[in-house]
């Protein structure tokens, strides 16, 4: 497939990349989890990373931030490189790279309000009650205002993973980083957060998603990596990867899936095969 | 022959053990305070810091749950003064002496409690605090801290009481707190029964006010999934 490698060089000019991974490597309990993972986003593209559990992906994205730092490695955020022993420059760039995580995450003793508003007083700086504004709105973005003093031991699954991407999109992130935002949820509470995700992308948000769910992500995504064992072993558009006569392993991996789940309500099997 | 009790306990019994509350008094609130702040800092110690200082405070917590009470008071009256350093050492009197034996020996308890309250806050809350940009700091100050202080507080509560009980042993060192003011009485009277039995309904009422400032604390500090567990 040479027009892969063609748009995989061309994304990886330094113009249009604004998140860009060299050679990352991370050996946990000595495994090797992540084996020379490279990775560029252009601003308002969206990649979804596949790949059997244990491949990798949680820890890519962890590194991608810093949360985990990599063994080895450069990330760069628009071109520059993030220097991870300055505190400072980590949590400069770490505010403009916002995280979700399969299992929300959200402060405890917090209401959803305060939720999204702790960091902008914080972090940013900002007045109590400029940031409580702006909380307002971006629990009024993912459908919330009506919840916002409820707190999280009331919100439902659903319902805090929307608190916390209101809370990430506070920040005004330049990407965003998603590890599997709906695997912890109900199947009935998926729908509310894939419509936020889709609602975000169509609005030119720069994303990172990993993901089971894959006729929703087929039908955003700009490119598909697959992972397994550490490495990206396959990548391309979902059409490529998917399309009738494919012989990927991410096609035969997500008809596996859609076996698994019976994915039926979201015809994943159906868009499989394309 | 002697009056009767309740003349007894106007009289005498009651003046003096009022003088010996307010002692007592002197004496446990500064060193619940002391307890707690230094419950707090070692607690957090244990869980983030730096591998030498937690060793520096897993020691402190042993020794002080270690050795008995009595053995600290003395510690501190008694041998601090010989103990110099550049040809200076500090000589306390007898409160401040309990004070300081109370608040270590508390804080190492109170340690146990923060570091358990620590240590049940997900790892994820913190990831997602960094995440947000904030400073191991900030997320432990804004994120931990308050969930933390949270779960720990019935046992911190706990044991300010069990302090309010122990503070009778500053008597040994001469404070004339109620213990030793209802000591001298007995001594002076002969009315062992009365004077002892009256001064454990003082403890009493002092551990049941303390109880109910805990509970208002608690509920003050209430939020749904932080409830205080009701019996
Ligand atoms: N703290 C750890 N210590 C040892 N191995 C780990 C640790 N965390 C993750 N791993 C291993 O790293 C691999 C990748 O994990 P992960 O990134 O979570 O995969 P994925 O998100 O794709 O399911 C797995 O094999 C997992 O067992
Ligand atoms: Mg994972």
């Amino acid at each position: 497939m040479p027009d892969l490698t063609a748009a995989a060089s061309a994304e990886t000019a330094p113009s249009d990349a604004i998140l860009e991974a060299r050679g990352l490597f991370k050996t946990l309990g000595g495994n090797r989890v992540l084996d020379s993972v490279d990775l560029s986003i252009g601003r308002g593209r969206v990649k979804v990373l596949i790949g059997p559990s244990g491949a990798g992906k949680s820890t890519l994205l962890q590194c991608l931030n810093f949360l985990m730092p990599p063994d080895s490695g450069h990330i760069l955020l628009e071109g520059r490189e993030v220097d991870k022993r300055s505190k400072k420059e980590l949590c400069a760039f770490r505010q403009q790279v916002g995280m979700i995580f399969q299992d929300f995450n959200l402060f405890d003793h917090l209401s959803a309000l305060e939720n999204v508003r702790v960091a902008l007083i914080k972090v940013k700086g900002l007045s109590k009650l400029e940031a409580t504004e702006r909380a307002v709105a971006e629990l009024a973005r993912v459908g919330l205002k009506d919840k916002a003093t409820l707190y999280p031991a009331n919100l439902s699954g659903g319902q805090k993973q929307r608190v916390a991407i209101a809370r990430a999109l506070a920040m005004d992130p330049k990407v965003m980083l998603l590890d599997e935002p709906t695997s912890a949820l109900d199947p009935e509470l998926i729908g509310e957060v894939l419509a936020v995700i889709r609602d975000l992308a169509q609005g030119g948000m720069t994303m990172i998603m990993a993901t089971h769910q894959i006729s929703f992500s087929a039908s955003l995504a700009d490119e598909f990596l697959f992972m397994d064992k550490g490495r990206v072993v396959e990548h391309g558009s979902p059409a490529e990867l998917l399309g009738r006569g494919s012989s990927s392993r991410t096609q035969a991996f997500c008809a596996k899936i859609s076996e698994l789940t019976g994915e039926a309500g979201d015809g994943a099997a159906g868009e499989c095969r394309l | 022959m002697s009056t009767p009790y309740l003349e007894f306990l106007r009289a005498e019994l009651a003046p003096g053990l009022m003088e010996g509350l307010w002692v007592s008094v002197l004496v446990i609130v500064p060193s619940a305070l002391l307890g707690v702040l230094i419950g707090l800092t070692a607690g957090v110690l244990r869980v983030y810091g730096p591998t030498p200082v937690r060793k520096i405070t897993e020691a402190y917590v042993s020794l002080f749950r270690g050795t008995p009470l009595v053995v600290q008071v003395f510690f501190w009256y008694f041998a601090l003064p010989y103990i110099k350093i550049a040809g200076w050492s500090l000589v306390l009197d007898p409160i401040e002496a309990s004070i300081l034996a109370f608040g270590m020996c508390s804080g190492a308890y109170q340690s146990e409690y923060i570091r358990g309250g620590l240590n049940s806050i997900k790892r994820g809350q913190i990831r997602a605090a960094l995440a947000l940009g904030m400073t191991t700091r900030q997320a432990v100050l804004n994120i931990v801290l308050p969930q933390a202080f949270r779960r720990a507080l019935p046992g911190c509560g706990n044991e300010i009481i069990y302090l309010i009980k122990y503070s009778s042993l500053a008597s040994i060192i001469t404070v004339n707190e109620l213990t030793g003011t209802a000591t001298t009485i007995a001594k002076n009277t002969w009315r062992n029964i009365e004077v002892f039995c009256t001064l454990g309904v003082y403890y009493l009422v002092l551990v049941t006010l303390a109880g109910w400032i805990l509970h208002l604390i608690e509920d003050a500090l209430s939020v749904p999934g932080f409830e205080r567990p009701r019996t």
